[in-house]
């Protein structure tokens, strides 16, 4: 339970710092639109080659182009700037200020940052997700809400997971900024279901840096081809992903010394 | 002359060593803009085997192939952005270049200009990584090669000059951030870095004649693939030449201006 109030108050902290510039919601609001135009742009091309691509109808790759747009807002939301901020913090050495107060170390230091604006990018992949299961023919039931539901908190879960080792890394190696880039081009392949990219390739977007698992599984979930099968994999894959994570994040933080102690 | 030119090599020499120093930094700023193009390339080729081998008058081998040359002119294309500028402006360093007695324009085209030798001798390995991946259909010739390494830093010039240009922008207003991004979007969709631009409909192709972004991005790509005619390279080139100097000329007149409304706090 002290897990939630502590998420609560940091929550509130980080929304009423936010909304003081609010300047930056049109701008956010600005980058949102451009971003899905250049998208929506993207996928009319496509479209006017071919009527099907890998197996995916218009519509359909629509809808994972809205869990990308969504799940993204997420990621920037609340991942991002957390680990950002733990990035620097381990340069600077003021990590210390953290790691001395009452609280896990691990859970401080995940929700400590929030950016509220990036909640544009959150609404607009509902939305766009909204359109594309009105536009599918097959419309979706009960039993794909629920597995969409689901697929979507484990690809959250494991998407921070895989971004608390990168940051770990910070501990050995203190220049790690490029890494956010990084992981923002292995994002971007995202858009599209990672099925259509060659073996190498769709290994690497669903175990290394898990975006098979964060977006194209649960748009597989409200495009009805999910299964029983992947969705338990999903799990156990998570739960695997947690423990090392976790497991990573201590062994790292050993390594650190600080510098204002 | 004779100083300019020293200060050119100075400043090349200085931003080399500069950028040598973080290899692993550089590698992955790399690493993570190949990203891009391989969605891309993997998407049309996707698109072009559904079609029955090819698209918008490439086939899947000459998409690898734009998309692999792709990656060097992107690197190339890296030139400072409008954003540094707001940083120089807003935070005042910019008082410390105005102290030199020679133009910032010198100092960063000089700077970057050395960056890129970097750049190109850090591409190659990834160049051949990509080839040996994606098996791409290109016929070299010595004409078309030659005038690729041309068309690449004239529009390495090109970018530079407009983006310098663009810049200034930020004498006036510190807040032009939503310019940028619009402009940014529209230079990616009609330069040919989103697709090759014979994909795009007709009117969007013909606007994208009017504007400067394919001379920097798609012109060079295209060349060095053997898409254009030799008299259509000199068009090239020659257009590549007038919108170095449209920008010269924006630089020149917007300079004054700008730098007597400057006013740094701090130093």
């Amino acid at each position: 339970m002290d897990l939630f109030r502590l998420m609560w108050k940091f929550f509130r902290v980080g929304a009423m710092n936010e909304l003081q510039y609010r300047a930056n919601l049109v701008l956010q609001l600005l980058q949102s639109l451009l971003g899905l135009v250049t998208g929506l742009i993207g996928l009319a091309l496509v479209f006017t080659f071919t009527n099907d691509l890998g197996g995916w109808s218009r519509s359909e790759l629509l809808a994972v182009m809205g869990v990308h747009i969504m799940m993204g807002g997420v990621i920037r939301m609340t991942i991002q700037p957390n680990m950002e901020r733990l990035m620097g913090e381990v340069e600077d050495g003021t990590l210390d200020y953290a790691l001395t107060k009452p609280a896990d170390a691990q859970v401080l230091i995940s929700v400590r940052e929030i950016r509220i604006w990036q909640m544009t990018d959150v609404l607009m992949g509902v939305i766009i997700l909204l359109i594309a299961i009105d536009q599918m023919q097959a419309g979706i039931g009960f039993i794909h809400a629920i597995g969409f539901g689901i697929a979507i908190v484990l690809g959250g879960l494991m998407i921070y997971s895989f971004w608390l080792m990168l940051t770990t890394g910070a501990f050995w190696i203190t220049q790690v900024d490029t890494i956010i880039q990084l992981f923002d081009g292995l994002y971007q392949a995202g858009r599209w279901p990672v099925g259509i990219y060659p073996d190498w390739l769709r290994t690497t977007l669903t175990f290394l840096v898990p975006v098979a698992f964060a977006v194209t599984i649960p748009a597989e979930a409200v495009t009805d081809r999910l299964t029983i099968q992947v969705l338990a994999g999903a799990f156990v894959f998570t739960v695997l992903l947690l423990v090392l994570s976790r497991t990573v994040w201590k062994i790292g933080l050993r390594q650190y010394s600080g510098a204002s102690a | 002359m004779k100083s300019t030119i020293r200060m050119y090599l100075g400043y090349m020499r200085l931003s080399i060593l500069q950028q040598f120093q973080y290899p692993v930094r550089n590698y992955f700023y790399m690493v993570g803009m190949i990203a891009e193009p391989i969605i891309y390339l993997v998407v049309w080729q996707t698109v072009a085997r559904a079609r029955g081998g090819a698209v918008g008058g490439f086939t899947a081998g000459e998409i690898a192939a734009y998309y692999i040359v792709w990656t060097l002119v992107r690197n190339m294309n890296i030139v400072l952005t409008p954003y540094a500028w707001e940083n120089r402006i807003q935070r005042g360093q910019l008082s410390g270049q105005l102290l030199r007695p020679i133009h910032p324009l010198h100092i960063d085209l000089a700077y970057f200009t050395g960056w890129k030798f970097v750049v190109i001798a850090m591409w190659l390995p990834i160049a051949a990584v990509l080839i040996l991946v994606f098996q791409p259909a290109i016929q070299l010739s010595l004409g078309n090669v030659a005038a690729f390494v041309i068309a690449l830093w004239g529009g390495f010039l090109v970018r530079f000059m407009l983006q310098w240009a663009l810049g200034m922008l930020s004498f006036w207003t510190t807040r032009v951030n939503a310019v940028f991004q619009l402009y940014f979007t529209i230079e990616l969709l009609l330069s040919g870095r989103f697709v090759p631009l014979s994909f795009l409909p007709d009117w969007a192709q013909s606007i994208a004649g009017w504007l400067p972004f394919k001379w920097a991005f798609g012109y060079p790509i295209e060349v060095i693939l053997g898409r254009w005619s030799p008299q259509e390279i000199f068009f090239g080139f020659a257009m590549q030449a007038v919108w170095v100097l449209i920008g010269l000329a924006i630089i020149a007149l917007v300079w004054r201006a700008g730098v007597s409304r400057f006013s740094s706090v701090g130093n």
